[in-house]
């Protein structure tokens, strides 16, 4: 049990990260921290990539003369990290596009409480 | 095996007056024309059946196999001797109800005529579908076309409580559209086709009794709501809120017909009667049509309305042509399919009566028609005979079809049916004969001073009617055959019989 | 000649359309909407050129870049996903179509910006059909999510927060499959469909990958919307411009279903693999209960665009329940639903927004008889699609849910039956209720309050062909479905069936 904690505390540490933002998405009322929820469990979704490509003792996968090709357990796996990079890059136009889409609920209710926002809602229908 | 002979005359026959319904639509602005599309597609179907007929009295099937609408299941039609039929009866009663309706829309002021005489279109081309289907799932099809356009016949008023009444229709037929897709389903299953042959496509299958069970019942549920068999039956009533031609031709022959096809279908070609012996399933079936029968007939009775006692009389024949079927005989069979016809043609002459007494008197009660015979001879003595027909009097052709259904409860040993059958007859003359005893033995009041027939488009359909339904039963042979037909058919279902070998009516 | 390139043509053609949108509607927006349409128009094209090329010469695949697979991206086009490509680009087609004068009323001077974003769905939904590899996949996904909340935004007042809602379900979605395929690629090694397949054939299905097909299969149900994770949908296709929901609606759930069908059908082998995990029996239920749930909430609406939405929900569950029979029928019907619905739905939503043009106003209750005469051919085809999707015969919807009720009683699964029959009840429960008010009269009113004479008001054509030309295609996929079924449909049955 000890073991299974220490040799993977990573591994639980982004299953907490993803929790939490899950549960910003979910139960927060303000759409602000909303957003931050989303970033949050998307930032452990990366982690977690990267995390998957670490190895003891491995380095950045460019050829070092002193380590050679031979043993590719010296290397990283570049792959998780190239994939990263694209999903960091939809994260952030997913940020982009939810506050356009804060500033334009605040424009049309002044709020962006979603209790109130609601409230405004029902009235307005 | 039979023979059969490729023809696209059966499409052709199922095709013309949906080929009409753009014509209808197109000369809305002009009645006489868009009345004269209908007309000729009403002769144009009949001429097209009648040029069937050689074929099939010759012992020969015609088909026409179309586009595949199922792996391995086409749309498929072909003629039968007991699909030719229900054909030749609802294609010939159309023309008749076509210059009837002219005469009726015009003479009510209906609204929406165009829609009316397009949804008829509509309807008949599903019924000869119906008739000439080959196979379970053209069946189901043309079933369903015929369910969607009946509504708006049913709610042509727009009144509320006409709307209530196609809502009423809509969830019956629908219902039972949705059963009987289960049903096909399953049969495809069970045994890989659907194509209808006679004496039973599941018949030399052994399967489980219990679900043959479920699957029967399924059929009969999804075929019975439009044959009316009880407790499916209460959507006839209400529909009657529609136009009488309406309730004429469709609840009286095209859609209810449909029905009781279906349960002759379901009985002599998908089931066929020695699965259905073994199983019992005739039991069932006899049960159900014998209460339907009786509670029926009891039922009409009582009501006061005139179309709605017909109705309800409608009801009771229907479970007549399912009782014969039940009873799994040859002679019980050949009455059934008789009875389609003979019902039809004298049903249809009481409902066009009771349409010529509302647009020329408004008057809809029974207890109102003190003394009518005297002002509407013609229609009232139309009446008369499809009263007497409907109670099994001779030489109306309904008493040999009655007949033939009594022999065939004989035949098949079931006494309680062929009591019912009796007793119902009793009780037809009891709610029909009285109607004629008011009509022309009674005085009627002030209000029938100076009024007459109504209208020829309307007295002249009703009286050939009539017409037809005498000389169908001096001669059931005369015109088209319709007996030897009915024989035909009989012998495909049942290969060993002779019917009627002690001579027929 | 139809090379492997086509492949790449079909997502390239949009992206590139998308990207000139702009540059070209600066000035005038009717510009850039023209280069959209010849876009999609050509996208179109190129999916029925590979769909031919599919069809004659069995699948293409085309290396990005040239690099090989299983490390290069691959774009293949197999029987499956060129069939999806054609319903995608044909109603991209007609949606763009329509585009134009339904945007100019809704939401004026957003022409340009709309055609753009328009072209970005389509093409994140036709590459997420076409790539051979997981990642790749989610990257679609984005691009057609991303594109998807700025379209729904804009609509009425509550569009923006509606689409943030979608926009939170969505990423929670996407993030779900992106960690499920964090756990697939950790134990597999690979992110290439074909690959991924053959390697599940020969190991046994270990709990890392379980769980990351589980996760895999939560993301794909989230943006599926499928029940219960169909929360978002309601309101977003409500409130979005009627163009927006007209592209969206028919397509966009269904496409997260073919991730479903993808993963769960070819990726696992249809055998269901992974038998300690039942997957396509909990899509199974899930369906059937989407399937009674939306139905029963769309009896309850008076919006007519709220009403479709929530028969979208219903209608999912349809899928759902072929892909969970795990049987060729149900597959048949599953995929032959994707197409009748996509159609059915495109159409109802066209016709809706044609009603917005014309009345105002999409509300139910509001309806009279006085729309048929207005509107004769809108009310025509919206009156045939609603009784494809009751499943009437002889329209395209009886014959999806023949199959589906065929691939039921196979597996005497009674339950299935029953709901997909009981559904069609529901249907016509509500699309009657649609139906009377627009042909019938309204008893209660005085006959002299009634409309005498209405002026012919018809949608524009760009409007109202769209709509008739899908509700008449009904009729010919339903009577020519054997075409379909055999031709079609038949070679992508999943090997195992």
């Amino acid at each position: 049990m000890i073991d299974l904690i220490r040799g993977h505390y990573v591994y639980f540490f982004l299953a907490g990260l993803f929790l939490i933002g899950l549960y910003a998405i979910m139960f927060k009322g303000n759409l602000m921290k909303k957003i931050i929820g989303m970033s949050i469990m998307q930032s452990s979704v990366i982690l977690f990539y990267v995390s998957s490509a670490y190895k003891d003792g491995g380095t950045v996968p460019v050829l070092d003369p002193r380590r050679g090709v031979e043993n590719p357990d010296l290397y990283l796996n570049p792959l998780p990290h190239c994939l990263m990079l694209t999903a960091i890059v939809v994260a952030v136009v997913t940020l982009g596009v939810s506050f356009a889409m804060i500033i334009d609920i605040y424009r049309n209710y002044e709020t962006i409480e979603e209790p109130l926002l609601l409230e405004r809602l029902k009235d307005e229908a | 095996m039979e023979e059969s002979v490729s023809s696209a005359l059966p499409l052709f026959a199922v095709g013309v007056s949906l080929a009409a319904v753009p014509l209808i639509l197109w000369s809305r602005g002009r009645p006489n024309l868009r009345e004269f599309w209908t007309l000729a597609a009403a002769f144009a179907k009949a001429l097209i059946v009648l040029a069937l007929l050689p074929e099939v009295l010759a012992g020969r099937t015609v088909e026409c196999r179309l586009l595949e609408i199922s792996p391995e299941i086409a749309l498929h039609l072909k003629a039968d001797p007991v699909g030719m039929v229900f054909a030749l009866v609802s294609s010939s009663l159309w023309i008749l109800t076509s210059f009837y309706s002219i005469g009726y829309v015009r003479g009510a002021g209906e609204k929406s005529q165009t829609r009316y005489f397009a949804s008829f279109a509509v309807c008949l081309s599903a019924t000869l579908g119906i008739a000439f289907s080959a196979n379970l799932l053209t069946f189901l099809i043309f079933y369903e076309i015929l369910s969607i356009a009946t509504y708006p016949l049913v709610i042509h008023k727009e009144t509320a409580e006409a709307l209530r009444s196609g809502r009423q229709y809509l969830v019956y037929a629908l219902s039972a559209g949705v059963v009987l897709i289960a049903a096909v389903a399953w049969t495809y299953n069970l045994s890989g086709t659907l194509d209808f042959r006679p004496g039973g496509l599941l018949a030399d299958r052994a399967f489980e009794a219990a679900d043959l069970r479920v699957l029967f019942l399924l059929f009969i549920a999804g075929v019975g709501v439009k044959a009316g068999i009880m407790p499916l039956q209460s959507w006839l009533p209400a529909a009657m809120v529609a136009p009488t031609p309406v309730s004429a031709l469709l609840h009286a022959v095209a859609v209810v017909k449909s029905g009781v096809f279906g349960v002759i279908r379901v009985v002599g070609f998908v089931f066929g009667p020695s699965l259905m012996k073994t199983h019992g399933l005739d039991a069932i079936l006899a049960a159900f049509a014998g209460a339907t029968i009786l509670f029926a007939s009891l039922i009409a009775l009582r009501q006061d309305n005139l179309k709605i006692r017909l109705a309800y009389s409608t009801i009771g024949h229907l479970s007549y042509i399912v009782l014969g079927m039940a009873m799994l005989v040859p002679e019980a069979f050949s009455g059934g399919l008789l009875h389609l016809a003979a019902h039809a043609t004298t049903k249809i002459a009481l409902f066009f009566c009771a349409g010529a007494i509302y647009v020329n008197l408004h008057k809809t009660e029974v207890s109102q028609l003190n003394g009518i015979g005297r002002v509407m001879p013609w229609t009232m003595s139309a009446f008369a005979v499809g009263a007497m027909g409907l109670s099994g009097l001779p030489p109306v052709n309904a008493f040999f079809s009655k007949y033939a259904l009594c022999l065939g409860t004989v035949e098949a040993g079931r006494l309680p049916a062929l009591a019912v059958l009796l007793m119902s007859g009793l009780l037809n003359a009891a709610y029909l004969l009285p109607i004629v005893h008011r009509a022309f033995f009674r005085h009627g009041g002030r209000e029938l001073e100076g009024h007459g027939e109504a209208s020829a488009w309307m007295v002249v359909p009703l009286c050939v009617a009539a017409a037809l339904s005498l000389l169908l039963g001096f001669r059931p042979n005369a015109l088209v055959h319709l007996f030897d037909l009915v024989l035909l058919g009989t012998r495909a279902v049942f290969p060993e019989s002779v019917p009627f070998a002690g001579g027929g009516p | 000649m139809i090379g492997p390139q086509i492949c790449m043509l079909i997502p390239v053609v949009y992206l590139f359309g998308a990207l000139l949108v702009p540059l070209i509607g600066w000035r005038r927006g009717a510009a850039g909407w023209g280069m959209a349409l010849a876009a999609a128009a050509g996208a179109f094209f190129f999916s029925l050129g590979g769909l031919a090329g599919v069809l004659q010469r069995g699948s293409l695949s085309y290396h990005l870049g040239g690099w090989m697979p299983p490390i290069g991206i691959e774009f293949v086009m197999d029987p499956l996903s060129a069939f999806l490509e054609v319903v995608i680009t044909g109603i991209g087609l007609l949606a763009v179509v329509y585009t134009r004068r339904s945007v100019e009323h809704e939401i004026p001077d957003r022409l340009m910006p709309f055609s753009s974003l328009a072209l970005l769905v389509l093409t994140g939904l036709s590459g997420m059909v076409i790539t051979g590899d997981l990642f790749n996949l989610y990257v679609f996904l984005e691009i057609s999510a991303l594109a998807g909340y700025a379209l729904i935004a804009v609509g009425e007042r509550p569009a923006s927060y509606a689409a943030f809602r979608y926009l939170g379900m969505g990423t929670v979605g996407a993030s779900f499959y992106l960690l499920g395929l964090a756990f697939l690629y950790m134990t597999l090694g690979t992110l290439n469909m074909a690959d991924l397949s053959r390697m599940l054939a020969v190991t046994d299905v270990s709990a890392t990958v379980a769980v990351g097909l589980l996760l895999l299969f939560m993301g794909a149900a989230l943006k599926m919307a499928l029940f219960p994770m169909h929360g978002w949908l309601p309101d977003a296709y409500t409130h979005a411009s009627s163009a927006a929901t007209a592209l969206i609606a028919p397509i966009g759930t269904k496409v997260a279903g073919y991730i479903l069908i993808r993963v769960l059908l070819y990726l696992l082998g249809a055998g269901e693999k992974g038998s300690g995990l039942p997957l396509l029996s909990l899509l199974a239920y899930l369906g059937a209960a989407a399937v009674i749930y939306g139905s029963i909430l769309a009896v309850c609406q008076s919006e007519l665009k709220r009403m479709l939405a929530y028969s979208s929900i219903a209608q999912v569950g349809y899928i759902a329940i072929g892909v969970g029979l795990n049987s060729a029928l149900g597959f048949t019907g599953a995929v032959l639903h994707i197409l009748n619905h996509a159609c059915m739905k495109a159409s109802l939503f066209f016709v809706s927004g044609g009603l917005r043009l014309r009345l105002g106003h999409s509300r139910i209750p509001r309806f009279t008889n006085a729309l048929r005469r207005a509107m004769p051919w809108s009310s025509a085809a919206f009156a045939l699609a609603a009784l494809s999707m009751i499943g009437l015969p002889p329209t395209a919807g009886f014959f999806s849910k023949w199959y589906l009720a065929l691939g039921a009683i196979e597996q005497s699964r009674w339950l299935f039956l029953g709901v997909l029959l009981f559904s069609s009840l529901l249907n016509a429960v509500y699309f009657f209720r649609v139906l009377e008010r627009m042909y019938l009269d309204r008893p209660g009113i005085e006959p002299a309050e009634r409309p005498t004479s209405v002026a012919r008001h018809e949608a524009p054509p760009a409007m109202l062909l769209p709509a008739v030309a899908l509700s008449s295609a009904l009729l010919v996929i339903g009577l020519g479905n054997t075409w379909i079924v055999d031709r079609l449909i038949g070679p992508m049955i999943p090997g195992g069936m």
